[in-house]
């Protein structure tokens, strides 16, 4: 795989709602550049280039997008939200929330902390495979991704 | 107008643009109540209920989007971004930026502002329709915007 090509990171710790997102992303001929990792501290470690990932770039990826489900054990999605907005060579990515809960409190907590988006999963699995074909369109051919590019 | 049950707001100069897009987002989505502004000062007085929008609506009530060309004359649409993003009552309404052209030097800086996308709009009427459709799709249906 080409690491430094990769444009999207799906941050998901349930391994059948990962499936269906590159499925469905795979159908659109969108996922040849998808990413996925299981935890927090591995999204950490992926995107800064760290520990197993230390070695495997030329330069880091330009991500386009992090697809990131704030229920996750280890490092939760909202503190890694807060990781990558913190520093400067990944602040600009945008993160889309993907949560089960509509609970307001924790949204509003979410774009304080610079989150772009915020998606409720949807319960049928027919809509959560619409869901992920409608992100995937917007996010990976229709929006404008920021040209920060981080040199290793 | 009850300015307070606006859910979308457009900031187009361009009117053959803003027609299009009105239209679309309205068949995108039911209980659409657009508003449309044609100039940056305009936009920041309703955001803010300044000026002519001072006492019509209030700042708990917001838009749950945002449509921003940044291309506009008078006051230009980065410097409308920088203050809905600088502001802590207004900050978290999602942002879509829309520009005309490839003006790439805009795209760092509007994320950097805090822009929540940036859409660059495609040519042609057809191509444009579509690239609202899947906006609102995106923006009107899918996403959750704040309380």
């Amino acid at each position: 795989m080409q690491y430094d090509s990769i444009d999207i990171l799906l941050v998901e710790d349930n391994m059948d709602d990962a499936e269906i997102a590159f499925r469905e992303l795979k159908k659109g001929h969108l996922a040849n550049n998808l990413f996925h990792v299981k935890s927090g501290q591995e999204a950490i470690s992926f995107v800064f280039a760290q520990k197993k990932y230390e070695k495997k770039y030329k330069k880091r990826p330009a991500l386009k997008v992090i697809l990131l489900d704030i229920n996750m054990p280890g490092i939760s999605g909202t503190e890694l939200l807060q990781q990558l907005k913190n520093d400067e060579t990944t602040r600009d990515i945008p993160v889309i929330m993907l949560t089960s809960s509509r609970e307001t409190e924790e949204i509003q907590k979410c774009y304080d902390l610079g989150a772009s988006s915020y998606i409720i999963k949807p319960l049928n699995f027919d809509a959560f495979a619409h869901a992920v074909k409608d992100f995937g369109f917007f996010w990976l051919l229709l929006n404008e991704a920021p040209t920060t590019r981080a040199e290793l | 107008m009850d300015y307070n049950a606006i859910n979308v707001l457009l900031v187009e100069d361009n009117l053959d643009e803003a027609e299009l897009a009105m239209r679309q987002l309205k068949k995108n989505r039911m209980n659409t109540r657009l508003l449309h502004i044609k100039d940056g000062e305009e936009a920041l007085d309703f955001i803010f209920a300044t000026g002519k929008y001072d006492g019509l609506r209030d700042l708990q009530h917001s838009p749950d989007l945002i449509l921003l060309d940044i291309q506009m004359p008078k006051l230009n649409g980065i410097e409308v971004l920088e203050k809905i993003k600088g502001d802590e009552r207004t900050r978290s309404i999602p942002v879509v930026v829309l520009t005309s052209s490839n003006q790439n030097p805009n795209v760092q800086r509007c994320y950097e502002l805090g822009a929540n996308s940036y859409i660059v709009k495609p040519i042609g009427i057809e191509n444009y329709t579509e690239a609202l459709k899947r906006l609102g799709i995106y923006w009107q249906i899918l996403n959750i915007p704040p309380g």
